[in-house]
């Protein structure tokens, strides 16, 4: 069952990033080794640009099914950038026990 | 040389000769007996906000809060006369929480006609009266009356809902949010209803949190990793200075510039935010929101540079106001001296489309990435804080100078709450 659209199939190994929540995205992210996150990374963010602009032909509440999980999945790169672009690590250095966790989201 | 100019005193600090430019002590942040005084001097008799006005979309619409510092649970409603009403929590025959799903101490939301509590059955109107007691003439000779539920004053500042516990309170909301409010009042909050809301809850004293957000002195260093290297080094040899201070009353307001939305050189930003256009200053293409004009109090220095104001309305409720039409709210609950919860909310213009969508996102987690280092920060500073160490008080620059000024506030609050209730002044 492809849950991308046709365009972006080669991204489908890593359609469990499809995550609708950034609490979930999150968690996800922290549960991720940097190999992994850095797999992820390196296969879709290039395709970045294209992916919005795929996005943009529709309207955000009409979204079909497989569009909206290449939303998800691009909202997911937003968390894993911060490992792979900037932290080298899956947590945010010295964050030890601190939490900040979403409560409301807009739902898409 | 300052790169903005200062007032002609020399500082920010030395124009408001009330704070003194001396160290200071945070004992007010250490102590549960000072925190106690906080609880009835500030949070039991000052306007608190507790949300905005689209959380009540319709009549019967209706929120509750957990005012822990204010020693409360109340419910925010739109009655039936379109007014916005508040009510202690709690049903008057038996004292039960009157309005809460599943957990009985976490906040709920929904619509309804009238309230009605889960133990006996007793209902409320929306405007707080009886209407309904369970076997009534089982009672002796109670008159419906007598048992409305218990209100709170209640009122709107531009959508923004706040409430005052004090039910001899005669100062108006307007009044109190003084001229930095009304310098804002005009800006389009209701136009920014695309909301994200973040909780944590922080082992720090409200006050010191509040204090890691009132100056940016500490962003260069604290944040250096999330700019890219050649712009971190820059930043932080270049050090922070705002474009102006503003304090009216017990509130306060930092103006600041924004070099990030959209950076003067792309090579400043991670790849990411040149691809999304967006960061930590906010999606860099503003949508339109309506502002025709900038309400007077906002950029006051009327600084081309200008990226973002921040205002502390006292005593914990953070506002700021971007650039690019974007609003981050911050609230700060305490639930004891040394832990309080920390609410962060984004304010933004609804997307047109997925890819707004997206640069949205990247504005929201970055400012989570942010809070979690400040947020495990405190942590730091409360336990040395707190700890039996020879150093007891501690310099402030002029950066900080809202710092100064929340802690003088706090302080003096407690003050005149003692002399008022004839209690002898604690040394704070």
């Amino acid at each position: 069952m492809p849950t991308l659209p046709a365009e972006f199939s080669d991204l489908e190994p890593f359609a469990g990033w499809a995550i609708p929540t950034e609490r979930a995205r999150y968690a996800k992210r922290i549960d991720s080794t940097m190999d992994e996150l850095s797999a992820f990374y390196d296969a879709a963010f290039p395709r970045m640009e294209e992916a919005c602009a795929y996005l943009e032909q529709f309207e955000i509440d009409g979204l079909p099914d497989d569009a909206k999980h290449l939303l998800w999945l691009y909202c997911a790169i937003v968390t894993v950038s911060f490992p792979v672009e900037v932290w080298r690590q899956p947590r945010v250095p010295d964050s030890g026990s601190s939490t900040f966790d979403a409560t409301l989201e807009p739902a898409v | 040389m300052p790169h903005f100019p200062k007032p002609p005193e020399g500082s920010w600090t030395e124009h408001y000769p009330e704070l003194g430019t001396g160290p200071v002590s945070y004992d007010d942040s250490t102590s549960p007996e000072v925190y106690e005084l906080e609880r009835e001097a500030i949070f039991r008799r000052t306007w608190l906000n507790v949300g905005r006005v689209e959380q009540l979309p319709k009549v019967g619409s209706y929120f509750t809060k957990e005012l822990d510092a204010a020693g409360t649970s109340i419910v925010i409603v739109r009655s039936s006369d379109d007014e916005v009403r508040a009510f202690h929590n709690i049903c008057r025959h038996r004292g039960n929480k009157l309005v809460w799903q599943d957990f009985p101490l976490e906040e709920t939301s929904g619509t309804c006609r009238q309230f009605t509590c889960k133990y006996h059955g007793w209902r409320y109107g929306l405007d707080g009266q009886c209407t309904f007691v369970q076997q009534e003439s089982e009672f002796f000779g109670i008159d419906k009356a007598d048992f409305s539920l218990a209100s709170v004053q209640a009122d709107v500042w531009a959508g923004w809902i706040f409430v005052n516990l004090d039910p001899e309170n005669t100062t108006s909301l307007h009044e109190y949010l003084g001229e930095l409010g009304k310098g804002i009042e005009a800006y389009p909050f209701d136009r920014l209803t695309q909301v994200h809301k973040y909780r944590a809850e922080v082992k720090s004293n409200w006050k010191l949190f509040i204090d890691a957000f009132t100056e940016f002195y500490h962003a260069p260093v604290l944040h250096a990793r999330q700019s890219v290297s050649e712009e971190a080094q820059k930043l932080q040899q270049y050090g922070y200075e705002a474009l102006a201070y503003g304090i009216d009353g017990p509130h306060g307001m930092v103006s600041s510039w924004g070099g990030q939305s959209p950076p003067k050189d792309l090579k400043m930003v991670k790849p990411i935010d040149r691809v999304l256009r967006s960061g930590l200053f906010g999606p860099w293409d503003a949508p339109d929101i309506g502002l025709d004009e900038m309400p007077p109090g906002l950029n006051p220095a009327r600084h081309e540079a200008w990226g973002l104001d921040s205002f502390l309305f006292f005593p914990n409720f953070m506002m700021l106001v971007w650039k690019p039409n974007w609003v981050l709210t911050y609230h700060y609950w305490p639930t004891s001296y040394n832990t309080h919860i920390f609410e962060g909310a984004c304010y933004f213009a609804p997307p047109k489309n997925a890819r707004e969508r997206i640069a949205q996102e990247l504005a929201v987690v970055t400012f989570k990435e942010y809070a979690l280092q400040d947020g495990n920060t405190l942590e730091a500073t409360q336990s040395m804080l707190e700890s039996q160490t020879p150093v007891k008080s501690f310099p402030l620059n002029d950066q900080e100078i809202l710092l100064r000024h929340l802690h003088h506030q706090a302080r003096g609050y407690v003050r005149d709450y003692q002399q008022q209730s004839g209690k002898t002044p604690a040394t704070v």
